[in-house]
């Protein structure tokens, strides 16, 4: 029985050749796109310079994209010292290692993106967990050396392990944490309530 | 040598090889469900090996077991199909077995360092030697470099093969396959600070693995699995390859842009992520279409009931588990509210079940009946009520284990997301309703349904056809 054209194996091998081509051509342009758009300290502004840990951030609703932004606000230097760039980027870099190290993404999820035993990670410099902004960087601190005994499981069971965390380690952290906070995420996680900090609008 | 025994004098050269990969692979599997099945009762009994094998632990090993072993069934897949596609015998046999033992002993050391070393101080020294933290991929760099140094010493294996002897539809796209494989982990193998450009190229390696790459590698295995059991029309068979090809890929590819919703990236990917994902069902329907299709014609008449029963698993759980959970919350107006909840847990236990659990265990099958001496495994086979019950076991398990995630995943976003405003207070009540508990209690009893079904399998797996002297029952061919 002779193949009707549509049904052919050679035209399907074609079609399927060039349409892989094709979206692999359009993802490449896409990517080159998005890691322009998504450098640290960029101009699109949707991923902060690391030395951003020198202020204050707060979110704001975004009327025209609908959805709550990241704002940088006046200086508020991490355990009260500015940093240059170099200088917060070194210690961003630090805190991210740890938490590599550490396997956080065992349990916890950053950007949403990792397991699901522990909270999201992206936005827990601005949780209200934390009580008030001027003892927040000292409690992430002990909270972070020894999980255990300062547990923050709100009435449930689940506590954090101890992993061994440093002082130093743990101050790094702090300082990767609060760079993550700032990333523009569209928006995610839906309905985020900060906690209320100096010079809140 | 007889029918209905064991022995390696019935095998090729690749099959001897596949039946080590799929023995690994079947060990690698049980780890998995021991793991998750820890895991799980951690979530209802949080002290439960508190400090001794942390949820972290126990769960990395699930995630990176399940990964391991269908690698290692793709792997034995190819080496059992490689010989009698290319009309030749293995190319580099030597290196292949070699390949094998530094894999297996590399995987043996990395599962030994999460177990008894765990975690390490904040320096690149744990990253390279202890774990890289990075969800699905968290094997340390050392192992990383290893896996690609066999990875590549399997693709000339394969490759290498098939340029010696004849080339096929299937083998053209598996080989293409093969590279892309291969070429995308490189994008998980470097540290970035950055964390929305270290997200962006670590879903390269996730994505692009199970939802495009790992997808076109076993329709090549289907394929060959239907020409072989059901004895399919290799025209037809192929053409359909090529088509689903066109579809995984067409949609696949740019249906990456489904993680890139909330990376930090810029809001264009919600429409390509959004459209392109939604289409991603579609080469899955046609998969579904095309087994039942085949099966239909030959009126199900094949070589071997458990290794068809599996291969259709295959085409429902693929469909269900990564086209309809998938699609589920793959809008990014709905996934705003699900993702990083157990909806996504949801979908990934009934999508890797369903898409290459299935068709892993239809390739286990279709290995002990050659190793029998293509012992007969067709209708009235002694002792057939172990497989089937195997097969609805894990089955019902499995899809008990969904269903109840999906519960406690709706009362989470519900109660976290929609309501509590996304706090981690928020996030412990959600976790402390009695409907999102009930959830987790239910996945529990779900995945020792599942384990009994695992344990019944593996003694399947061992005696089918043992003893029975009748030889396999070829295949006829299609009436076209």
């Amino acid at each position: 029985m002779e193949t009707v054209w549509w049904a052919s194996e050679d035209l399907w091998r074609k079609v399927a050749i060039w349409i892989t081509a094709f979206m692999t051509v359009v993802l490449i342009v896409l990517t080159y796109d998005s890691l322009h758009a998504i450098t640290a300290g960029g101009e699109s502004g949707r991923v902060k310079a690391y030395s951003v840990i020198n202020n204050r951030v707060y979110y704001k609703f975004d009327k025209e994209r609908n959805l709550p932004v990241p704002v940088i606000g006046d200086s508020a230097p991490l355990f009260g010292k500015t940093l240059t760039e170099d200088e917060a980027y070194a210690l961003v870099t630090k805190g991210k290692i740890t938490t590599h190290a550490k396997n956080c993404m065992g349990c916890h999820t950053f950007l949403g993106n990792g397991a699901y035993y522990a909270p999201d990670l992206t936005k827990s410099w601005l949780d209200p967990a934390w009580g008030s902004e001027g003892v927040r960087e000292e409690l992430m601190v002990t909270f972070l050396k020894d999980p255990e005994t300062n547990a923050r499981g709100f009435g449930s069971d689940r506590k954090m392990p101890n992993l061994n965390i440093t002082d130093e380690e743990a101050h790094a952290i702090v300082a990767y944490l609060k760079w993550l906070s700032t990333i523009d995420t569209n928006g995610f996680p839906r309905n985020f309530t900060p906690i209320s900090q100096e010079g809140d609008r | 040598m007889s029918i209905g025994t064991l022995s390696f004098s019935h095998l090729t050269t690749g099959q001897q090889l596949a039946i080590k990969y799929y023995s690994v692979a079947v060990i690698l599997f049980a780890a998995q469900v021991l793991f998750g099945l820890l895991a799980g009762l951690q979530y209802l009994r949080p002290d439960f090996l508190y400090e001794v094998l942390d949820f972290s632990v126990n769960r990395m090993v699930h995630v990176n077991a399940m990964v391991v072993w269908m690698l290692y069934g793709f792997m034995g897949a190819i080496f059992w199909l490689v010989e009698e596609e290319a009309g030749v015998e293995l190319v580099g046999a030597k290196l292949a077995n070699l390949g094998f033992w530094v894999l297996t002993a590399a995987v043996t050391v990395v599962v030994l360092v999460y177990l008894f070393v765990q975690i390490g101080p904040g320096t690149m020294e744990s990253l390279w030697f202890i774990n890289e933290g990075r969800e699905y991929i968290e094997a340390p760099r050392w192992a990383d470099i290893g896996i690609v140094i066999c990875l590549l010493i399997f693709f000339y294996n394969i490759s290498a093969t098939f340029m010696k002897g004849k080339w096929s539809g299937i083998s053209g796209v598996l080989v293409l396959d093969l590279v892309a494989v291969a070429g995308l982990y490189l994008a998980g193998m470097f540290y970035i600070t950055n964390t929305s450009v270290e997200q962006y190229w670590w879903w390269w390696v996730i994505h692009m693995w199970v939802e495009a790459t790992w997808e076109v590698l076993v329709g090549c295995i289907m394929a060959w699995g239907l020409i072989k059991t059901l004895g399919a029309s290799r025209k037809i068979v192929t053409t359909w390859l090529y088509i689903e090809v066109a579809l995984m890929l067409g949609s696949g590819i740019l249906g990456l842009g489904h993680h890139y919703f909330w990376i930090g990236t810029p809001e264009y990917w919600f429409t390509v992520g959004g459209f392109f994902s939604a289409l991603e069902p579609v080469p899955l329907v046609a998969m579904v279409v095309h087994a039942v299709y085949d099966s239909g014609v030959h009126r199900f008449k094949n070589s071997n009931h458990p290794a068809l029963a599996w291969f259709i698993a295959h085409a429902f759980g693929n469909f269900f588990g990564a086209g309809v959970f998938g699609f589920m919350h793959t809008l990014p107006q709905i996934n705003l509210y699900t993702h990083g909840s157990q909806w996504s847990s949801s979908h990934g236990h009934l999508a890797f079940f369903g898409a290459y659990a299935t068709i892993n265990i239809a390739m286990f099958y279709m290995g002990i009946q050659k190793w029998r001496g293509d012992v007969y495994m067709s209708a009235n086979i002694a002792h057939s009520w172990r497989w089937k019950w195997a097969l609805s076991l894990l089955c019902l398990g499995m899809t008990g284990m969904t269903i109840a995630l999906l519960i406690s995943g709706y009362e989470q976003s519900f109660i976290e997301r929609a309501l509590g405003g996304a706090t981690w207070a928020a996030y412990f009540e959600a976790q402390q309703t009695a409907w999102y508990v009930q959830g987790m209690v239910w996945r529990q009893i779900w995945g020792y349904v599942f384990a009994s079904g695992l344990v019944l399998l593996i003694w399947d797996l061992l005696t089918i056809g043992k003893g029975d002297t009748r030889p396999m029952l070829l295949p006829e061919p299609a009436e076209h």
